[in-house]
């Protein structure tokens, strides 16, 4: 009988639904205006390295029919367990297979080639990541632009890393595939749906 | 399209522990009963053994389904049968011991029950009154499933041979 | 165009007030409590949670009962409600060689580990009608208990693993390692489509419509020489794994029913003359059904065994598109919601080609009436 660690069964949100609810219009409005910084207001409380952010959209989005990918070192901890028990997710090794994708802080950039850029026929059948930054703002400043942005926005995160403009143009060309992406830090997020284009 | 691979989260390699698998098989036996025992019983179990026991609720009780699987040929690769309701419920003891609920069904008060007393059983000042419980509902099932038996027995074809015309 | 209108809304409501009427029926009659439809309308029950796929007596029993016994309805009403809930677990393929026999009988063996249990069966009862039950003769007192009689105790040995043992029958059916079920509840359907899914299909589909399907067979449209290898209904326990606990749970039992159909196969080229294999398994008591299925799954495997696809049974995509009575009667009904402007259009078009038509006619008549006068003068 594997010893499941007492972490597990802690830190799901207060109130199941309204919480889960609230999260995911905050998300939904992130996902549907590129760029803006959004702070959840209730946070689930994950083990680490997952940060409440992750926690939060984790317990929002992730289900039985979303197989999850983690990092090695995120499969290795207590996050795993405690995924499986709080969404009933299925984990998995492959990217490939990953509905989501969740990357801890300070590890390198994942290759957004490698995971699922869904079909012509069905291009939501892709990965979304969900990726711990060091901030959201403070950063070098990017231009972006694309549907939900009013002409152009600027972002700042740090802790891209430096082709990261040349990584987002390559899945840029695969509309309609290609992956989202999700950026945290902290209890806050910024989204980067497939249509977002950096500028310059 | 994405296939959900088979969970691999918990499956550290671990040396056959035999004291730690007569308690895991002891849990399931328990907990295969707690599932379908009366839930009177269950309720009638906790006011007279634990009244005052202080529960905090860590998952659920919830219902939802669970995708029964069958296979094909009856011992060939697996398809999905259909689906059915399921209630689950996890609970934690004020000492912190979590406990499981499970069942067939919507009766998720049944699933909170069940989580409540299968924590009980773990811990050293219950597990004789648990495995009490669940000594005398498992007699229950088992006298039911032997009257099952019997009744199906009862209209078992006993075959004759008629005396044969040769000679 | 389209000129949107308004009005129904309080014909509805009051049709909706009608319909609570006339389901109530008499008010001088007690209601019916799901508990005595379930303990009493068994069948009913079980067809709605077979075709509903989902097994919830309870909420069945509802279902009957808030659509007045129509099934079709009873049935929609259960699927509505399943896609309300989330799926927590993926059960533990159901073990029916471990099943708690309720009936088993075989037509290919006579003598057979575990005998022929005939069980709560309405074979061999002369289909006359009971007036016993019409009258009060049907109060707990008047129905004799079931006879007990001490089990044998044998193991209720599954007949495709005695016809195994001499390799004259095809195995179970498997696919490669990395196969994983499919799942219409969350994939379209495509064709051509595997076993597996075929027969998740065929589990919910439609009883009336397997059942002429399967017939259809029977009467030479694909006939595959089926024998009833085993038929049996019981209780089989429903396992999930607890991944926190490393171990899996009973969840409790359901009642099913399954059937292994043999059938003879001649050979073909790549596989040698042997028995293959028609497999039905549906929730309930169900026994019509079952067999129906396991029928209709053999005809479907005709490509497998390189047989010629002649008749409907065989077709996978008019067998499987046609079977759920939740998507036929959707469709169906459809029909009779408001088409007003549809039809106006097509009133239109069939007026202008009438107006065409007459007007051509006419050309002809006064041409032919040209001609003749010419020919008379």
């Amino acid at each position: 009988m594997p010893k499941t660690a007492k972490a597990t069964y802690y830190g799901a949100f207060a109130d199941a639904v309204l919480d889960a609810q609230a999260a995911f219009r905050g998300l939904m409005d992130a996902m549907a205006r590129p760029g803006r910084i959004h702070r959840f207001a209730e946070l689930a409380s994950p083990p680490a390295p997952l940060s409440p952010a992750q926690g939060t959209i984790a317990l929002t989005l992730f289900d039985q029919d979303t197989p999850v990918h983690l990092t090695p070192a995120l499969a290795a901890s207590a996050v795993a367990s405690w995924l499986s028990f709080q969404t009933g997710a299925p984990l998995t090794a492959d990217r490939l297979q990953g509905r989501f994708a969740l990357v801890e802080k300070g590890v390198a950039f994942p290759a957004l080639s490698g995971f699922a850029l869904g079909t012509q026929d069905y291009p939501d059948r892709s990965t979304t990541l969900i990726v711990e930054l060091e901030a959201l703002a403070g950063g070098p400043e990017r231009c972006i632009a694309g549907p939900g942005i009013d002409g152009e926005a600027t972002m700042a995160p740090i802790g891209l890393p430096e082709a990261f403009p040349a990584l987002w143009a390559e899945n840029g060309a695969q509309f309609p595939r290609g992956v989202d992406l999700i950026l945290t830090a902290g209890d806050a997020c910024l989204c980067l749906p497939r249509t977002t284009r950096l500028l310059g | 399209m994405d296939k959900p691979q088979p969970r691999t989260a918990f499956a550290p390699a671990k040396e056959p522990d035999t004291a730690q698998d007569a308690q895991a098989a002891r849990r399931k036996r328990a907990m295969d009963s707690l599932a379908r025992s009366d839930r009177g019983r269950l309720e009638a179990f906790l006011a007279r053994e634990a009244a005052d026991l202080e529960v905090h609720a860590v998952r659920g009780p919830e219902t939802g389904l669970v995708m029964v699987r069958g296979r094909i040929g009856g011992g060939g690769a697996p398809f999905n049968l259909g689906e059915a309701t399921m209630s689950r419920a996890t609970i934690r003891l004020a000492d912190g011991t979590i406990g499981h609920g499970q069942l067939l069904g919507s009766d998720r008060a049944h699933a909170r029950l069940a989580a409540i007393i299968d924590a009980l059983g773990q811990r050293a000042d219950y597990a004789a009154q648990v495995n009490a419980l669940v000594s005398a509902i498992e007699a229950d099932l088992t006298a039911a499933d032997e009257r099952l038996a019997e009744e199906t027995a009862a209209t078992r074809v006993d075959f004759f041979t008629m005396v044969r015309g040769e000679d | 165009m389209y000129v949107a209108v308004k009005g129904g809304e309080t014909a509805i409501a009051e049709a909706h007030r009608l319909l609570a009427d006339r389901r109530r029926g008499p008010r001088d009659l007690p209601s019916l409590t799901l508990a005595q439809i379930a303990g009493q309308l068994a069948l009913a029950v079980d067809r709605v949670m077979a075709e509903a796929s989902l097994y919830d007596p309870t909420l069945a029993a509802l279902a009957v009962k808030q659509a007045r016994g129509d099934m079709i309805e009873a049935i929609f009403l259960l699927r509505a409600y399943r896609t309300t809930l989330p799926r927590l677990a993926i059960s533990q393929p159901l073990e029916t060689a471990a099943m708690q026999i309720e009936r088993r009988v075989s037509a290919t063996y006579k003598d057979l580990p575990g005998g022929q249990l005939l069980g709560p069966t309405f074979d061999y009862t002369h289909r006359l009608l009971d007036p016993a039950l019409a009258e009060a003769g049907d109060e707990a007192a008047d129905v004799a208990a079931a006879t007990r009689r001490p089990s044998s105790g044998e193991r209720v040995m599954r007949v495709s693993d005695i016809l195994d043992g001499e390799g004259l029958v095809e195995g179970d059916g498997h696919f490669g390692a990395d196969h994983v079920a499919g799942d219409i509840t969350r994939e379209p359907l495509e064709f051509p489509m595997p076993r597996d899914t075929r027969l998740q299909v065929l589990a919910r589909g439609d009883e009336g419509f397997l059942l002429s399907l399967a017939y259809s067979t029977q009467r030479g449209y694909a006939r595959t020489h089926p024998f009833v290898g085993e038929i049996r209904i019981g209780l089989v326990e429903v396992e999930i794994d607890l991944p926190e606990l490393g171990f899996a749970v009973s969840l409790g039992r359901l009642r099913i029913t399954e059937c292994q159909m043999v059938n003879q196969f001649k050979g073909s080229a790549k596989e040698p003359p042997q028995f293959t294999r028609g497999y039905g398994l549906v929730f309930g008591q169900s026994e019509r059904k079952a067999m129906a299925m396991s029928l209709v799954d053999r005809a479907l495997r005709a490509g497998e065994f390189g047989e010629d696809i002649v008749a409907p049974a065989q077709d996978q995509e008019f067998v499987l598109s046609h079977a759920d009575n939740v998507q036929a009667t959707g469709f169906v009904e459809h029909l009779k919601l408001p088409h007003y402007v549809d039809f106006q259009a097509e009133l239109d078009l069939v007026r202008r080609m009438r107006a065409d038509y007459e007007a051509k006619r006419a050309d002809e008549a006064s041409d032919e009436d040209a001609i003749t006068s010419e020919a008379a003068q």
